[in-house]
């Protein structure tokens, strides 16, 4: 009965579209018309798309050097602000990037990396190295995209790494240094294996977001220069929402979806997410 | 030129896999239109929908005026920025709530007739004794479709010129006048490249005709590019040189069915383009992807920029920057070439008060609304008084339009904007293809194939 209205939300809201989108992914369908029933042939498609296959191949680079980076990052802050500080004012300061829209944050950046007239670029300058197209770069481009989501959500990511050092209690901590060992030994025995189930957690719900990365590539480089960073979000919302072909955007949508279940169900189950070394 | 999904909850993994799918499953079914009956009394509350927050008091002012002779209708005025318009217009067309009267463009009328999102206008206006022939010359045929029947009214039109920078000519010793008579081959570039390579300025002072010029290192660039290679229109990147060359982009305009971007004048115009990048007179693609050229126009790092009439006011609003104005140059044909790009107004076919929303576009198109437009100095009205009201305002506040971009207009050198079916795939087959012989990994003649990959959409 409690449950009502958020069962309500979740059906109207995630399941009924989600359905309807594996309908229109079997069908024809420009947003106006009715759909016309196909089968697998936008599937057959896609797996002959080559434009498909560069987004997926930039996506799977994109969320690479984000995880990687961001997680790195966040573990760092995490522990730094349990061992460090117990300051809310500065862990809330590591927040702030996290607050700024994704739209906002992208804006900034792109202005601060800007070839001509951006201030790092100025600098580069400076300290006598060359200029770099940050945005526009073929080598460039995907890092500095994963770079500026990297800024925004590290401090996120850390809070949560946080909240998981929090259930690690301290005696097991007390027990390690009377037994001699090092602060960077502690880590690597203890924490990082007791964090495992929450760094989990936290793998599944960032690699699931940095697949889907959109804003980012929407309002700097739209997909270029050539297809670079044509993200595969990206390029379902321009077969969807500036072609109008939604029958073969949901099919993409679909394939994504399949990708991101499938690798969700991976991580938990080798990350063995259910269970705790506490125990 | 033309150019949005957020949020990552923390929720159960199928939950947020699902947003994926839900981003493209919200469309939902055509609302059937409601049937409006012509001729009838107009009365009631109408909504009209414009992208450019410029022009918003202006049409304000032409709402007031149409309230004084209409005082039974009321027209409420909505402005959304280009991206977000076209999303809201189509999601409108989709969920019933689309504006009665919207301004609509060229790149985008063909596929709403071809949905039948658009209401053709010829039984009102004949009702009504409205003529279509009082615009500029091949304005009001844009807005006929296939099937012959119009869909829009003319309200205004661009042309493209160059903006300079008043400082850098000086600098460089180059006298203004001498822009207004370049002339542009898309062999060796003419006076025109000479100019842009003279302008061009490197960090030690070294110009870009001068031997030592360093173009790893350049301050200023003859030639600013604006945004990316133009994709298959280049409006504001190339189409003023492509046009002079005597090639056209499609067989026939309006509603060609085969495209010419294997044409070797295209491929020959692309390569020059290249070519300025190589020598280090105008940015590379790389420098500027995303940008708009305006933007370091103002911040002084271009001599010339290529740009259309819909940019006046923002390009001469810089402060610290003399901005002036010269036509684009003469071509192999022997004269110059700007493309000609024309808005209209259109009642949506869903309207439920289309008695109305006709009698406000009609109001749209006339005499008395464009003068007042064209008195607020902004665009070029499509009725020539509007136009020649507009030159004038231009002309008070010292920009000189009559000889830069009107000029193509007085000598008849524009050709019309491209209008086919397909628009958007052809768009995002090209937009990739043309960057990739900007950046250099590609050659212009490429661009064959990909000619023939846009035509096949049209024989599929």
């Amino acid at each position: 009965m409690f449950i009502a209205p958020a069962l309500l939300g979740f059906v109207v809201f995630y399941l009924y579209p989600t359905i309807r989108g594996f309908y229109f992914s079997m069908t024809q369908y420009n947003i106006l018309g009715t759909p016309k029933w196909i089968g697998f042939d936008n599937f057959a498609r896609i797996g002959k798309d080559p434009l498909f296959w560069n987004a997926l191949w930039v996506t799977i680079e994109y969320v690479a050097l984000n995880i990687g980076f961001q997680t790195v990052i966040a573990l760092v802050l995490a522990v730094l602000m349990q061992r460090l500080t117990k300051s809310t004012v500065l862990r809330g300061a590591l927040l702030l990037p996290w607050l700024i829209s994704n739209v906002i944050a992208a804006m900034v950046w792109f202005w601060l990396l800007d070839y001509q007239i951006g201030l790092v670029n100025q600098f580069l300058e400076w300290t006598g190295l060359s200029r770099i197209a940050f945005f526009g770069d073929e080598f460039w481009a995907i890092p500095t995209v994963a770079f500026v989501n990297v800024w925004r959500h590290m401090g996120y990511t850390a809070l949560l790494v946080f909240a998981g050092l929090q259930t690690i209690p301290r005696y097991v901590y007390e027990a390690a240094s009377i037994d001699g060992s090092s602060e960077w030994s502690s880590f690597w025995r203890m924490t990082l294996p007791l964090l495992r189930p929450v760094l989990a957690m936290i793998l599944v719900i960032t690699v699931t977001g940095s697949f889907q990365v959109f804003d980012t590539v929407a309002v700097t480089t739209r997909g270029g220069p050539v297809n670079v960073t044509r993200v595969i979000q990206y390029y379902i919302y321009q077969k969807g929402f500036a072609e109008g072909q939604f029958g073969y955007a949901s099919a993409l949508s679909v394939v994504l979806f399949l990708i991101l279940a499938v690798m969700a169900a991976l991580q938990l189950r080798l990350l063995r997410a259910g269970e705790s070394d506490l125990a | 030129m033309s150019r949005s999904t957020r949020t990552k909850a923390g929720a159960a993994v199928a939950a947020f896999a699902a947003l994926t799918l839900s981003l493209t499953a919200c469309a939902g079914e055509t609302t059937p239109s409601a049937s409006g009956s012509a001729g009838g009394q107009a009365a009631g509350e109408i909504s009209y929908w414009l992208w450019d927050s410029n022009q918003k008091p202006v049409y304000q002012q032409c709402a007031d005026a149409f309230a004084a002779a209409n005082p039974s209708v009321k027209v409420n005025i909505t402005q959304y920025s280009w991206d977000d318009y076209w999303t809201n217009v189509t999601n409108g067309f989709v969920a019933g709530t689309a504006p009665d009267v919207f301004t609509n463009h060229l790149s985008k009328y063909p596929e709403f007739v071809t949905q039948g999102q658009l209401e053709p206008l010829d039984e009102y206006l004949a009702a009504d004794g409205v003529k279509t022939d009082v615009y500029q010359k091949g304005l009001a045929d844009l807005w006929v479709a296939q099937d012959g029947k119009r869909y829009g009214l003319p309200k205004d039109f661009d042309t493209v010129a160059i903006f300079y920078n008043k400082a850098v000519l000086k600098d460089a010793g180059v006298a203004e006048a001498d822009l207004q008579k370049l002339t542009w081959n898309p062999t060796d570039g003419g006076t025109y490249e000479k100019m842009i390579a003279h302008l061009t300025l490197d960090a030690n002072g070294k110009r870009g005709d001068e031997a030592g010029f360093d173009k790893s290192r350049v301050k200023v660039y003859g030639l600013g590019l604006d945004g990316g290679s133009g994709g298959g229109n280049g409006q504001t990147q190339w189409s003023m040189y492509s046009g002079t060359t005597g090639w056209t982009v499609t067989d026939k305009n309006p509603w060609g069915t085969a495209y010419n971007y294997d044409k070797p004048e295209f491929q020959g115009t692309i390569a020059w383009m290249r070519s300025l990048i190589e020598k280090g007179y105008m940015p590379s693609l790389e420098s500027v992807t995303g940008q708009s050229s305006a933007d370091i126009f103002g911040a002084g790092k271009y001599a010339m920029i290529t740009n259309g009439s819909w940019m006046i006011n923002q390009m001469f609003s810089y402060k610290g920057v003399e901005t002036g104005l010269a036509p684009t140059p003469i071509g192999p044909s022997g004269k110059r070439s700007s493309m000609y790009n024309g808005l209209a107004d259109s009642v949506w076919v869903g309207s439920k008060n289309k008695a109305a929303a006709v009698k406000w576009v009609e109001f749209l198109g006339s005499a008395a609304c464009q003068d007042l437009v064209g008195k607020s100095g902004v665009v070029f009205p499509a009725i020539p008084s509007g136009t020649d009201a507009a030159s004038a305002a231009f002309a008070a506040k010292g920009i000189d339009v009559a000889s830069s971009f009107l000029v193509h207009v007085t000598d008849g050198t524009t050709f019309l904007f491209p209008i086919t079916d397909n628009a958007s795939q052809v768009t995002n087959l090209m937009t990739p293809a043309v960057d990739a012989v900007f950046t250099g990994k590609a050659r212009a003649d490429s661009l064959t194939a990909v000619n023939e990959q846009v035509n096949a959409l049209f024989t599929g």
